[in-house]
């Protein structure tokens, strides 16, 4: 990690005050609709996000963490049209923001939440997530956050790695049945337990886990195009730091060592990603038509339109999801001594 | 005759004043020490929180610094506070604020009741300890730690690579055997205060202060001067991962926790409400009387402690990418690859299927398509015979396939014409066994209808290949199961190679080989050979082959499979 050249260093850290003073100027176009980071408590941990159009997620999404012991969830809603700003600013444990500025321009919220980081997040335990990903880690239903970050306070180890699974029913998900509130992995029961591939990435030193079945079913013939699925989700901030690529990968780099070299396990997490609910479909049309999502959207022009068509993810292959143990087995995250 | 409980407390002061509340019940006399680091306020709240528990006491408060004498001090001067104040003490309990007891306490005074004379600390000579941090084990008694481990780690490792270089050697006084132990003892009034009277406590206080991790020797070694009887175990179950770190115990290890059958366990975590519910609401449950158990729970540590040092073997995922030649394995079970064999035999993969029971794959990593087992366009969950996605990775895809069959021998087919990316992964792997024929890729073309000349370039391409993979295979590096033969050296003798494989994979149903696979015709294959050489390609992989008609043992009965022995 730290054996790069003095000079790739410094150009690494260049990027991140790069990235920090576009937070800092992105600070303008947030509209403050709630502000109740005045009753944060110091060591509490805080969720921070950026969504738009996710009403149907936001129930279940908010309980689930709540659950997990996050004290004060801190939001982004980006140009919503479906309520979700009104259902996020009566939540008492929520502060809003709300921008109407482009999710493409901000590097994808990624600007508006360094700065809700910064400001709000140095010396807490923060997660960062999206509306469709539900974070588990090995025994998540006993211990919650608070455990683990202490536990990892104890041993110096600031972040915490997820592998995103995507989540599918077996049908195309919108026959599927899904109602606000309800547990998203009652609809989507099954996910891809082999298939996946993992390579360094030298500049940051981080991981790049492709595969899955958004690999398997629309990205065959240009795997390098597959989604990312590395992200780190649980950071003790600090002001300095920065997430450089939707949380994927974060400067300064040893953010990014979330893995171990040597051969042994560290602890590890899943993301959940309950993209695949119903109105999938009609999502990735809107998406392909506001064309926020990517930097060269041209691109993916193919995978839109795949996922338009309300595609069945489902094979034969397919697992059916039990718990946490069962990823554990699986080898999709590890406890390493925890 | 009682117990008397000191009790270390630095945090969680509501757990704490639960536990002295629960040992105070019980009729246990109770000294309290708070770390001086707590802020007087807080102190104060918790002083009143206790005040109306008789036969309770708070000590001299000392900074208790992790590593350092503060926390010996402090346990000095509670002890000598309980001895003084509480004639009927017979031993005193060493707890800290996040102990919490497993049986009732009366059990704790009965068991202790009938062993009047004995001392419980965990005590051994240093040569005898495995888990000592940061390699030192003598040194902690022969050099000087002025400096804080925690917070000067830079001046700590400095200076004790100067006393190395200076080669500092301290004296033991009185020529005392050091000892070291858990911190958590359980020690008879005997014992105690003939320790805390000892003439010479000074001398020995003046050593053990600049003694690294005072509080795991102090007792433990003078307690050995002067106890009649050493039980060398701590009654304070208290587990250690790999780091040295304390394990702490959340609810879901109620039911461990349960059927360690000890006394008292640490850490538990301030908001394990279960736990604490559940032992500190007096269980009237009758007494046990059984020994304290904690192997128990030491065989469910030691699997985790193992995970985390070892690792699983061919495991690449977030949580662990173990750089090249740190693996534990490159892949997480045995397989086999076969080169030239499916082009000699007719049958192969059919025939060491029905041989040795395992998966027989095609070219998997054939440049068209992954050609997997009995046709199948996907293998146990998702890993597709798409070549693009193959290639895109094949080491991953090599790991992925032998992780996600692992139970079931894998055997494919490999050759110049694949993918050559994963040569040196496959070589480097212990896992692997490798047979190769040399020179085989060329029946094939042999028995192809192409033009000559494009025989000849493409002849030329796959020979090179070979020479760089057997290359790869013959190298110092390698560490797969390698067998390595010329064309020509195999077809004299096939069976016995042959045999030798199928006793190497193992598992073959233990009958002897008693049925070949088919050889092609060959007849016809040492002129096409000579071809190559009049057009100006040296064919040389597939060793001295008989030009012309010489070589044609295989063909006479072609259709006949023939027995061996």
């Amino acid at each position: 990690m730290t054996n790069a050249s003095p000079l790739a260093r410094y150009k690494l850290r260049l990027r991140r005050k790069r990235m920090l003073w576009r937070g800092f100027r992105s600070r303008r176009a947030l509209t403050e609709v709630a502000n109740r980071t005045a009753a944060i408590k110091p060591g509490e941990i805080l969720l921070f996000a950026c969504l738009r159009n996710e009403a149907l997620r936001l129930p279940y999404f908010l309980e689930y963490y709540r659950a997990l012991g996050v004290s004060q969830f801190l939001i982004v809603e980006n140009d919503s049209d479906d309520g979700t700003r009104e259902m996020l600013a009566d939540a008492t444990d929520v502060s809003l923001w709300t921008t109407p500025a482009s999710y493409k321009a901000s590097r994808f919220g990624m600007d508006w939440l360094t700065w809700l980081l910064r400001r709000y997040g140095h010396g807490h335990w923060t997660v960062t997530a999206d509306a469709d990903e539900l974070l588990v880690y090995p025994d998540h239903d006993t211990r919650d956050l608070r455990e683990l970050t202490a536990w990892m306070d104890q041993r110096g180890q600031v972040m915490m790695g997820a592998f995103m699974l995507d989540m599918y029913p077996k049908g195309p998900p919108d026959d599927q049945e899904y109602h606000a509130g309800q547990d998203p992995c009652e609809v989507l029961q099954w996910f891809d337990a082999y298939g996946y591939w993992v390579q360094r990435q030298p500049k940051m030193g981080n991981l790049w886990l492709q595969g899955g079945p958004r690999a398997r079913c629309f990205f065959a013939d240009e795997p390098d195009r597959a989604p990312t699925l590395n992200k780190i989700p649980l950071v003790k901030w600090h002001r300095s730091y920065a997430y450089v690529n939707s949380t994927h990968n974060a400067l300064p780099a040893w953010l990014n060592a979330t893995f171990d070299e040597g051969g042994v396990e560290k602890v590890n997490g899943v993301l959940l990603h309950t993209k695949f609910l119903p109105g999938t479909a009609d999502r990735a049309r809107m998406e392909h038509g506001r064309r926020e999502h990517f930097y060269n959207a041209d691109l993916y022009d193919g995978y839109y339109t795949a996922l338009a068509e309300n595609p069945d993810l489902w094979c034969t292959n397919s697992t059916l999801y039990t718990g946490w143990k069962q990823l554990e087995a699986l080898r999709l995250m590890s406890r390493g001594g925890w | 005759m009682s117990v008397g409980i000191v009790m270390l407390v630095h945090t969680a002061f509501g757990r704490a004043e639960q536990s002295a509340r629960h040992w105070a019940a019980a009729g246990c006399p109770v000294v309290i020490h708070v770390d001086k680091a707590v802020p007087r306020v807080r102190y104060d709240a918790f002083v009143a929180a206790l005040a109306d528990v008789p036969d309770l006491k708070f000590s001299k408060r000392y900074r208790c610094e992790w590593g350092t004498w503060g926390i010996v001090a402090a346990s000095q001067a509670a002890s000598e506070l309980m001895l003084n104040s509480f004639a009927d003490v017979q031993h005193v309990y060493l707890a800290s604020g996040s102990c919490l007891p497993l049986r009732p306490v009366e059990e704790l005074i009965e068991y202790l009741a009938d062993r009047p004379n004995v001392d419980f600390i965990e005590s051994a000579t240093t040569s005898e300890v495995p888990w000592t941090v940061g390699g030192l084990d003598m040194e902690r008694f022969t050099l000087r730690f002025p400096f804080s481990w925690r917070r000067n780690r830079y001046l700590f490792d400095r200076y004790v690579a100067l006393q190395r270089r200076l080669k500092v050697k301290r004296k033991v006084p009185n020529d005392l055997e050091p000892h070291m132990g858990s911190q958590w003892w359980c020690l008879s009034r005997r014992t105690l205060s003939s320790i805390l009277k000892d003439p010479d406590r000074m001398v020995y206080e003046r050593y053990f202060k600049r003694v690294w991790i005072p509080d795991e020797s102090y007792f433990q070694t003078l307690s050995r001067q002067y106890a009649v009887k050493i039980e060398s175990r701590s009654l304070t179950l208290s587990k250690f991962d790999f780091q040295g770190k304390p394990h702490i115990f959340y609810d879901d290890h109620l039911q461990l926790l349960r059927r360690s059958d000890c006394f008292v366990a640490r850490k538990i975590w301030p908001h394990a409400d279960r736990l604490y519910e559940a032992f500190l609401t007096d269980a009237a449950g009758a007494m046990k009387k059984t020994e304290p158990n904690p192997g128990k729970i030491d065989r469910i540590f030691s699997k985790a402690v193992e995970r985390r040092i070892r690792g699983r073997a061919g495991l690449y995922m977030q949580s662990r990418f173990p750089n090249e030649d740190w693996e534990n394995g490159v892949t997480a079970a045995p397989y086999s690859m076969f080169q030239g064999f499916t082009e000699l035999f007719e049958d192969f993969e059919t025939w060491l299927a029905r041989a040795t029971g395992a998966r027989v794959h095609g070219h998997l990593f054939a440049p068209d398509r992954v050609e997997f087992a009995e046709g199948q366009s996907a293998i146990n969950g998702a890993l597709s015979d798409s070549p693009t996605l193959r290639d895109y990775n094949p080491e991953a895809f090599l790991t992925n396939l032998i992780w996600n069959t692992r139970g079931e021998r894998q055997c494919f087919q490999f050759g110049p014409d694949d993918n050559q990316r994963i040569n040196w992964r496959v070589a480097k792997d212990p896992n692997a066994q490798i047979s190769v024929i040399t020179g085989a890729w060329a029946i094939p073309l042999f028995k192809s209808n192409f033009n000559f000349a494009d025989i000849r370039s493409i002849a030329a391409q796959l020979q090179k290949n070979e020479s760089d993979h057997m290359d790869v295979l013959r190298s110092t590096y390698a560490k797969a199961r390698i067998r390595i033969w010329t064309m020509a050296e195999f077809i004299e003798a096939p069976m016995e190679p042959l045999q030798g494989i199928l006793d190497e994979i193992g598992r073959t149903k233990l009958r002897r080989l008693s049925e070949a696979p088919r050889m092609v015709d060959l007849s016809g294959f040492g002129q096409f050979l000579q071809n190559l050489k009049n057009q100006g390609m040296h064919p040389y992989m597939m060793g001295d082959f008989p030009v012309e008609h010489g070589f044609e043992t295989p063909q006479e009965k072609p259709r006949k499979p023939y027995l061996v022995r």
